[in-house]
């Protein structure tokens, strides 16, 4: 035992006391957090919907990413602006029908919106397929981490089941609401260890960070902008858009969407958020420093990239620091996504189909049931690996964007796409979706007239066009009679 | 209406934009040319957006409660 493990376990010990204790004090520390968030609201709210953005993704995952794509990891911080961008038009719609309706879930909303339980039991499904792939990049970080920190004598394999079952103890201890203070610390202490290493890093190996990106452009040219083909511009251009679109199409960001006070109060976080994401700027840093100071790195080992220039660089006491650092940006999503995942197989899956007249406390235990299992299903994946953090996430996008036409056009005054329309479309972009993932098919494959440029297109754009056709041409033939006359006659608000 | 389209003005920089801007040379402040370029997107959608923020007639309201479209 070393001195980096032990500090990662003891920071995993106090993590599930602090769950433990706002558990116990459940009552007391929600009612204090409201009414904070009362007086200093804008800050609060801030925090814990960054905190769901900002995951091992951003951590482990961002670095590298930049380390194994260069310049193609750029999207992040393109994206997670125009997310916000788009946040800010379509949360307050969203949260406006929450609030009337009274709604706790994403499926819950189509089920309402829709007037359909078929239609919320496929959304249901499709978003436990895109949280398991959310689910699975955190454990492969959390497994990296312990790993990495143990200096080699805990095998990659060992460290996802130590990772998976820190997770199992943390939800079960902290309940479903979570420990809202373990978020505060977790935010904090990890944009401070980013900014050190994002700084530090390069001055270190290179005298700052501009030298450092003289010497990488040097060694590699090019590698710091978009290749010509690959991740180039045109998959940079249209992951872009289908990440930007899909950011607030999560099961767990809509619930959070719920929970907000007040339409403003979400809009002027989703002006501001983009500042937080800058914080991608000193992980970048990072990544690249690695790319000639731990070569070699293929594949998902990548992901590494960030933790072994950090055991090569510090005593072991720092990298536990860091480890534990990154082990609560894995914990605390990591347990929002699984209570979110066991909750849609309890609630929206099993009570939707098989009993409906299930009571709230029998849905409880099953959810509670329900976390371990998710567990058993995101570690067989994570074992299988293969794919990058980004790859997995990435992946989850381009499943879970398929729900924002349906969404959006929902949110308008009188809704052009009907059950069947909305149904068939959400249907055909994930069918579509997996087959071509799964085949490899591209764009230009299925019409050959098209610019070879177009080849690298992300595979979710190309589902969600060919979801948007579906939708609308379905919604035009399922429209009833009536209907199509009233749309066509002055309307006078609602 | 005229507000969305003002919010449309970050996705021509950042999807659009990075046709004309894809290089690494010139590095700006020790950039390289397309990150800087990302970066500087950043500070001006949030500019853009605080505009829009201000000039939104529904974040006028006392309440913070909007009326349905």
């Amino acid at each position: 035992m070393n001195v980096a493990i032990v500090i990662i376990f003891l920071t995993a010990v106090a993590a599930l006391l602090l769950g433990l204790r706002a558990r116990h004090g459940r009552e007391m520390t929600l009612e204090e957090w409201s009414v904070g968030g009362r007086s200093f609201g804008t800050v609060l709210v801030f925090i814990l919907l960054a905190g769901e953005f900002y995951t091992t993704f951003s951590f482990l995952g961002a670095s590298g990413f930049a380390y194994g794509k260069g310049g193609a990891a750029y999207y992040i911080l393109a994206y997670l602006t125009l997310n916000q961008v788009a946040g800010y038009w379509l949360l307050p719609g969203i949260w406006r029908t929450a609030r009337h309706e009274r709604l706790v879930s994403q499926p819950h909303f189509f089920v309402r919106q829709y007037d359909s339980p078929a239609l919320g039991l496929l959304v249901a499904v499709v978003g436990l397929v895109a949280l398991l792939f959310y689910f699975i990049l955190q454990l492969k970080g959390l497994g990296i981490i312990v790993s990495i920190a143990s200096y080699g004598s805990i095998s990659p394999t060992v460290s996802v089941w130590v990772g998976a079952a820190i997770l199992i103890a943390y939800v079960t201890v902290s309940g479903v609401r979570g420990a809202v203070w373990n978020a505060v610390i977790k935010d904090a202490l990890i944009l401070i260890v980013v900014v050190f290493l994002g700084l530090y890093l390069p001055w270190r190996y290179y005298g700052g960070y501009g030298a450092m990106f003289a010497a990488v452009e040097q060694a590699k040219p090019g590698f710091l902008a978009l290749p010509a083909k690959g991740n180039g511009i045109v998959w940079f251009q249209s992951t872009v858009v289908v990440n930007s679109l899909g950011g607030y199409m999560w099961p767990h960001m809509f619930s959070s969407i719920f929970t907000a006070r007040d339409a403003r109060i979400m809009r002027r976080n989703a002006v501001v958020m983009p500042l937080y994401s800058l914080m991608l700027l000193f992980v970048f840093f990072v990544g690249f420093t690695a790319l000639l100071q731990v070569p070699g790195l293929q594949g998902d080992e990548v992901d590494l990239s960030l933790l072994r220039l950090t055991a090569q660089t510090f005593d072991p006491w720092f990298v536990g620091l860091i480890g534990a650092a990154g082990l609560l940006t894995a914990l605390v999503p990591g347990s929002v996504i699984l209570t979110a995942a066991a909750t849609m197989l309890a609630n929206d899956v099993y009570r939707g189909t098989v009993r409906r007249g299930m009571s709230d406390a029998s849905v409880n235990r099953l959810a509670r049931f329900m976390v371990p299992v998710v567990t058993l299903i995101g570690v067989f994946f994570t074992l299988k690996g293969g794919t990058t953090i980004v790859g997995l996430l990435l992946m989850g996008y381009n499943f879970i964007v398929q729900f924002l036409p349906a969404v959006a056009f929902s949110l308008r005054a009188r809704n052009p796409v009907t059950k069947q329309g909305a149904f068939c479309g959400i249907l055909a972009g994930v069918v579509a979706l997996v087959a071509l993932t799964l085949s490899g098919t591209t764009l230009v494959d299925l019409f050959p007239f098209l610019p070879a440029a177009l080849r690298d297109v992300n595979t979710g754009l190309t589902a969600l066009i060919l979801n948007l056709a579906v939708t609308g041409i379905v919604s035009a033939v399922t429209r009833p009679a009536h209907a199509v006359a009233s749309a066509a006659a002055p309307t006078f608000g609602r | 209406m005229y507000l969305r389209l003002l919010s449309l003005v970050p996705f021509l920089g950042l999807v659009v934009g990075p046709v004309f801007a894809n290089r690494v040379e010139p590095l700006v402040f020790g950039l390289p040319f397309l990150l800087a370029w990302v970066v500087a997107w950043v500070f001006i959608s949030v500019a853009v957006m605080a505009c829009v923020y201000r000039l939104d007639p529904d974040n006028r309201r006392p309440d913070g409660e909007d009326p349905r479209p």
